[in-house]
């Protein structure tokens, strides 16, 4: 019975349904910004460099280069914040979690090979 | 603000713990409390206990379980043998509304602070570190103090060692109250209540679960 109410939970509180995507895709996340009692929507574009938790725990990380520097965020996946995600491009990568990226600079650090379908 | 007088609660299971989104997007981390079955076994009058309580069963068990005294008692208020039994004492006016019979989790209401109290989990015979969160000596460059102690007092003036100096003992298995958690959810189909936070004691230990005892009691209506 215990793991049932937990299933349930989850299952009541994760998005429906999520947006298809994988690691080495490279997304735009639209975040809900709240300054004050006003609500914008903030669009964060990366690759996805690791998705890790599963159900409720489920998040991804998602990595660019911004200004020469590069940035990473992670998001919960199921959070009511993220408003959209958009993939924009599908990525063919050989790992689950592409912290390779991290050491590369330049033109390198956001290769990523496209999938051809 | 008029703080709550004595008010009857819940006895529950601790199941574990998990995460849910609030509306404004906040993951709160909550616990998930069985608290299905409650009866109110007796309740205790001035004229035959000295003083106004009601008497709560919880979680049933095996008659064979049972000693028979207890049985007897169990036949009383027509309950199931219960393994879980406490008491919550009552003003006068609360008890006379109570009647023997089940104890529903509507008890409680969405949105209501309570207290949960709970036995913590045992650590054993746990060090001052980690104990009291002293901060140990340094682990390495020569030294050999690492976990230890240190001085526990001064030399002539005092000559004694202080009370309530921190030393190493015992930890946990105690019993422990967290006040002031919310109810965010009541399950009734898993029969079940969500509490914001962290309850002491491990998954399937036992909890009651009160009244916040420094927040108003809702309106009830």
């Amino acid at each position: 019975m215990a793991t049932n109410v937990f299933e349930k939970i989850d299952k009541e509180q994760c998005k429906n349904p999520v947006v298809d995507f994988q690691v080495g895709d490279t997304v735009r996340v639209h975040t809900r910004v709240i300054e004050g009692d006003k609500e914008r929507i903030q669009v964060f574009s990366g690759i996805v460099i690791a998705r890790k938790g599963k159900g409720i725990n489920e998040n991804f990380t998602v990595r660019r280069i911004s200004y020469e520097e590069g940035v990473e965020r992670v998001f919960p996946l199921h959070s009511p914040r993220i408003a959209k995600i958009e993939v924009e491009k599908r990525g063919d990568v050989r790992r689950a979690k592409l912290f390779y990226l991290r050491k590369r600079t330049g033109k390198a650090a956001m290769n990523v090979k496209e999938k051809t379908r | 603000m008029s703080l709550p007088t004595l008010s009857i609660g819940l006895l529950g299971k601790k199941l574990g713990m998990t995460r849910i989104y609030d509306e404004k997007g906040r993951v709160i981390p909550v616990t998930v409390i069985e608290a299905a079955g409650n009866r109110i076994l007796q309740i205790k009058t001035p004229a035959t206990d000295g003083y106004w309580a009601a008497q709560v069963g919880f979680d049933s068990q095996k008659p064979s379980r049972t000693s028979k005294p207890l049985l007897g008692h169990f036949k009383k208020s027509n309950s199931e043998p219960k393994r879980f039994i406490r008491e919550f004492r009552l003003t006068e006016n609360e008890a006379k509304n109570l009647q023997l019979g089940d104890l529903p989790l509507a008890t409680f209401s969405v949105g209501q602070f309570v207290d949960v109290i709970g036995t913590s989990k045992g650590k054993g015979f746990a060090g001052v570190m980690k104990k009291h969160g002293f901060a140990g000596q340094p682990a390495s460059h020569g030294h050999m103090m690492h976990r230890r102690t240190g001085a526990i007092g001064n030399r002539s003036t005092p000559g004694r060692v202080w009370k309530n100096q921190g030393m190493p003992g015992h930890l946990g298995c105690d019993r422990v109250t967290v006040q002031n958690l919310r109810i965010l959810q009541i399950r009734e189909e898993d029969g079940a209540i969500v509490v914001s936070g962290a309850v002491p004691g491990s998954k399937g230990s036992y909890v009651i679960i009160r009244p916040a005892k420094k927040k108003p009691l809702p309106a009830k209506s």
